[in-house]
C-alpha cells in the first residue's frame, strides 16, 4: 500500500475503526515510575557517598541523552553543538550564585530558563541550515558561546571559576541535595518527554521527522514544532550543565563547552536506541558503566566508543533497547494501534522497520503502528 | 597600513580555506552528506606527510605525491565500504558515522603521534617574502598556497563542467534515480567524489602543516572553517566557496589585527553568523555545477 494508493474502502475502514493507544495504560507507567523514583530517592540513606556521587554523573548523562534523543530521535535534528547550552547552564548557575547571591539549588531551574531564553533567538539563526549543515552551524554557536564566556572577567576568563557558597554546606548533606536535584531533573526530563510524545505535538514531531513535506501539507506547523523541541531541549541541557557545576563545584570553558559532550550524547543515544524514550536511559547506563571500566585506557577508550557507535549505527539501527525489546516491550508506550485493541498485534516480525524510516516507507505504518 | 597587510594576508589565507572547503562542498553537493571527519582527515594527511619526512627523509613537498593519492584511494574505499551503507540506513546515519570516524581519527592520531605540536619544516621558504612596499610584504609560501588553492578549484570546476565523469557527477547530484536509469553507477560516482574530497583536503592539510604547527585535535576547528567558507560563499558554488574562504580569512586576520589576536577566530564566527542572519543564501548562491 502506498501513500496515495489508499482505497476508499481502506479510508472507510480507517474512519470506522478505533485507534488505541498501544501498550498498557499510562497509569501503570506512572505508578511504576513513581515507585522507582521513590526507591532511588532513599538511596542516599542506604548507599555510600561514593555511590551517590557517581550516580549524579549517571543521572546527568541520562538527561543529556534524553534531550539529545528528543532533538535527533524525535525532532530529526542532529546537532553537534548542544554543549553550547550545557556550558551556558554551567556558567549561569555559577554567575547567579557567586554574583547575585542566589541559592545554588534554585540556580538550576534559573539556568535552565536562561538557556531556553537564549535558545529561542538562536533557533531562528541555526534553523536556516538543514541536515548536516545544521549540525555544524550549532557547533559554531557553541564555539561563539565559549569564546564570549572566556571574555568575562567575573567568570574567570579562560581558566574557569569555582562555585562559592557550596563549600560551607556539610559535605554529606550537599552530596544528598545534589543527588536529589539530579534525580529530580532526570525524572522531569523523562516525564516531560513522555508527556510531549503522547500529546498531539509528539505525533506532529514524529511526522515531521519522517516526512516534513507530507507533515506540512497535513497542517503540522513544522518550524514551530521543531523550535519548541529545540528550546525545551536547551532548558534540559542547561539544567544538566548546572548540575555538573553543583556536582564538581567548578566550571572551566574547555570542558563545559567541549564537543566531547556531544560525542557522549551521540554514543548514549545511538547505543541505547534512537527514537525511543527507553533507549537513552539504557544507553546512559551502558556508557556510564563503560566509562568506569575503560577510562584508564585513555585514547583507546574513545577509539572503542567511536568504533562501537559507527558499527551500531550501521548494523543495529534501534540500538540495545531495540534488540532487547524487539519492538514489543514498551516501558513508555507512546505509539498507537489501529483497530487492533490496546496491544500491538499482527505485525510480522520480519517486517519491523526502524524508528527512523525513509519517508516512502511510512505509509506502511497505517496498517500497523504509528511509532 | 597594518590593516592593509592583514587584509592581504587574509585573502591569501582564504585560498587555503577554500582548499579545505571544496571537498566538503563536493561531497554535500553530490550525495547530500556532510562529512564531519573532514578536518580530521586533513590532519591525518599532515601526520602522514610528517611520518614520511621522519622515516624516509623526504622533502615535505614530495610527500604530497604519496599522501594525496593514498588518501584518494582511502576515500574511495571508505565511501564504498562504510558511507554507502550509511546512506541506506537513514538520513541521520552518515552524520553519526562520520562523527564516529572523527573521534576515532583524533584519538588514533593522539595514540600514535602524541598530543604534541608538530610541523612540517620547509626551510627558508617559510620566511621568504616578496616586498611590495616598505610596509607591505607577502610571503612566497602564502602566495604559493593561494595559487594551489585557486588552481585546484579551477581544475575541479573544469572537471565538473567539461568531462563526462564530471557530467555524471552533476547528473547524480541533480537526480540520483534518473542518473541511475541513464546507466550511471551512482556508487562509483559517490566513491569518486569522496576520493576527490579526501585528496583535496589532504593537500590542504599538508600545506597547513607547512604553514603552522598542528596537533591531532586540530581537525574540528578546520571543519568549522571549511563549513563557514561554504556557507558564506553560498551552497553549491565553487567560486562562492573561494569567495567565502577569502571573506573568512580576511575576517580572521583583520579581526586579530584590529582587536587582539584572541579575537581573530571569534570575528570569523561572527561574520559567518551575520551572513547567516542577513544573507543566508551566501554571496554566490548556486549558479552552476554541484
Amino acid at each position: 500500500m502506498t501513500a496515495d494508493g489508499i482505497s476508499v474502502d481502506t479510508a472507510h475502514t480507517l474512519a470506522a475503526s478505533t485507534i488505541h493507544r498501544r501498550g498498557r495504560p499510562v497509569g501503570v507507567t506512572a505508578g511504576a515510575g513513581f515507585i522507582l523514583v521513590a526507591l532511588l530517592a532513599v538511596l542516599p540513606y542506604v548507599a555510600s557517598r561514593v555511590t551517590t556521587y557517581d550516580l549524579v554523573e549517571l543521572y546527568t548523562l541520562g538527561v543529556l541523552g534524553t534531550m539529545w534523543n528528543l532533538m535527533a530521535g524525535y525532532g530529526g535534528m542532529v546537532s553537534i553543538g548542544q554543549q553550547a547550552f550545557v556550558g551556558a547552564g554551567a556558567y549561569a548557575v555559577v554567575w547567579f550564585t557567586n554574583n547575585n547571591g542566589v541559592n545554588p539549588f534554585l540556580g538550576v531551574p534559573i539556568a535552565a530558563a536562561v538557556c531556553a531564553v537564549l535558545a529561542l533567538p538562536t533557533s531562528y539563526l541555526v534553523f536556516r541550515l538543514a541536515g548536516g549543515y545544521f549540525a555544524i552551524g550549532t557547533w559554531v554557536v557553541a564555539e561563539v558561546a565559549k569564546l564570549f564566556t572566556t571574555q568575562v572577567r567575573s567568570l574567570g576568563k579562560g581558566s574557569g571559576v569555582s562555585l562559592q557558597k557550596m563549600s560551607h554546606i556539610d559535605p554529606t548533606l550537599r552530596n544528598r541535595l545534589v543527588y536529589w536535584m539530579a534525580l529530580g531533573v532526570l525524572t522531569l526530563a523523562i516525564a516531560a518527554t513522555y508527556v510531549v510524545m503522547r500529546a498531539r505535538l509528539g505525533l506532529a514531531l514524529r511526522a515531521v521527522r519522517d516526512a516534513p513535506t507530507a507533515a506540512s501539507t497535513l497542517g503540522v506547523k513544522v518550524q514551530r514544532s521543531k523550535r519548541f523541541v529545540y528550546v525545551a531541549a536547551a532548558a534540559g541541557f542547561g539544567a544538566a550543565g548546572a548540575l555538573t557545576s553543583l556536582h564538581t563545584l567548578r566550571v572551566e570553558p574547555d570542558s563545559a563547552y567541549s564537543v566531547q559532550l556531544t560525542a557522549y550524547m551521540i554514543f548514549i543515544v545511538v547505543i541505547g536506541g534512537m527514537g525511543s524514550i527507553e533507549g537513552p536511559i539504557v544507553g546512559a547506563i551502558i556508557f556510564w558503566e563503560l566509562q568506569r571500566e575503560l577510562a584508564s585506557l585513555g585514547e583507546w577508550y574513545l577509539i572503542i566508543l567511536g568504533t562501537v557507535a559507527v558499527v551500531v549505527t550501521l548494523y543495529v539501527r534501534n540500538g540495545v533497547w531495540g534488540l532487547v525489546s524487539r519492538g514489543r516491550l514498551h516501558a513508555f508506550p507512546v505509539g498507537y494501534t489501529l483497530g487492533g485493541g490496546p496491544r500491538e498485534s499482527g505485525r510480522p516480525r520480519g517486517s519491523r522497520k526502524g524508528e527512523d524510516e525513509r519517508p516512502d516507507d511510512n505509509a506502511g505504518n497505517l496498517k500497523g503502528v504509528v511509532q | 597600513m597594518v590593516v592593509t597587510n592583514a587584509f592581504v594576508q587574509g585573502i591569501l589565507l582564504g585560498g587555503l580555506y577554500a582548499l579545505f572547503a571544496c571537498g566538503l562542498s563536493l561531497m554535500f553537493g553530490v550525495m547530500r552528506v556532510v562529512n564531519l571527519a573532514h578536518g580530521d582527515l586533513s590532519i591525518m594527511a599532515a601526520f602522514g606527510a610528517l611520518a614520511l619526512v621522519d622515516s624516509l627523509h623526504l622533502a615535505p613537498f614530495v610527500t604530497l605525491l604519496i599522501v594525496v593519492p593514498a588518501m584518494a584511494v582511502l576515500g574511495y574505499l571508505v565511501q564504498r565500504g562504510v558511507l554507502q551503507r550509511s546512506l541506506h540506513v537513514s538520513a541521520l546515519a552518515p552524520l553519526l558515522v562520520t562523527f564516529g570516524i572523527s573521534i576515532i581519527l583524533q584519538n588514533g592520531l593522539q595514540e600514535v603521534f602524541s598530543a604534541d605540536n608538530r610541523a612540517l619544516n620547509i626551510g627558508s621558504l617559510a620566511t621568504a617574502s616578496l616586498r611590495i612596499t616598505n610596509q607591505l610584504s607577502v610571503g612566497w609560501f602564502s602566495l604559493l598556497v593561494f595559487g594551489v588553492g585557486v588552481t585546484v578549484l579551477v581544475a575541479l570546476q573544469l572537471f565538473l563542467s567539461r568531462t563526462s565523469t564530471g557530467r555524471a557527477m552533476r547528473a547524480t547530484s541533480d537526480d540520483q534515480e534518473a542518473a541511475q536509469l541513464m546507466g550511471i553507477d551512482n556508487r562509483h560516482i559517490y566513491s569518486l567524489a569522496t576520493a576527490i574530497a579526501f585528496a583535496t583536503v589532504s593537500v590542504a592539510g599538508i600545506f597547513l602543516g607547512m604553514r603552522t604547527s598542528f596537533t591531532p585535535t586540530a581537525g574540528p576547528a578546520l571543519l568549522i572553517f571549511a563549513f563557514e567558507a561554504v556557507i558564506i560563499g553560498g551552497l553549491g558554488s565553487l567560486w562562492g566557496t573561494l569567495l567565502g574562504g577569502i571573506a573568512l580569512g580576511v575576517a580572521q586576520t583583520v579581526g586579530a589585527q584590529v582587536f587582539s589576536p584572541a579575537y581573530g577566530i571569534l570575528t570569523g564566527h561572527l561574520v559567518f553568523l551575520a551572513v547567516l542572519a542577513l544573507r543566508p543564501q551566501g554571496f554566490l548562491p548556486k549558479a552552476v555545477t554541484v
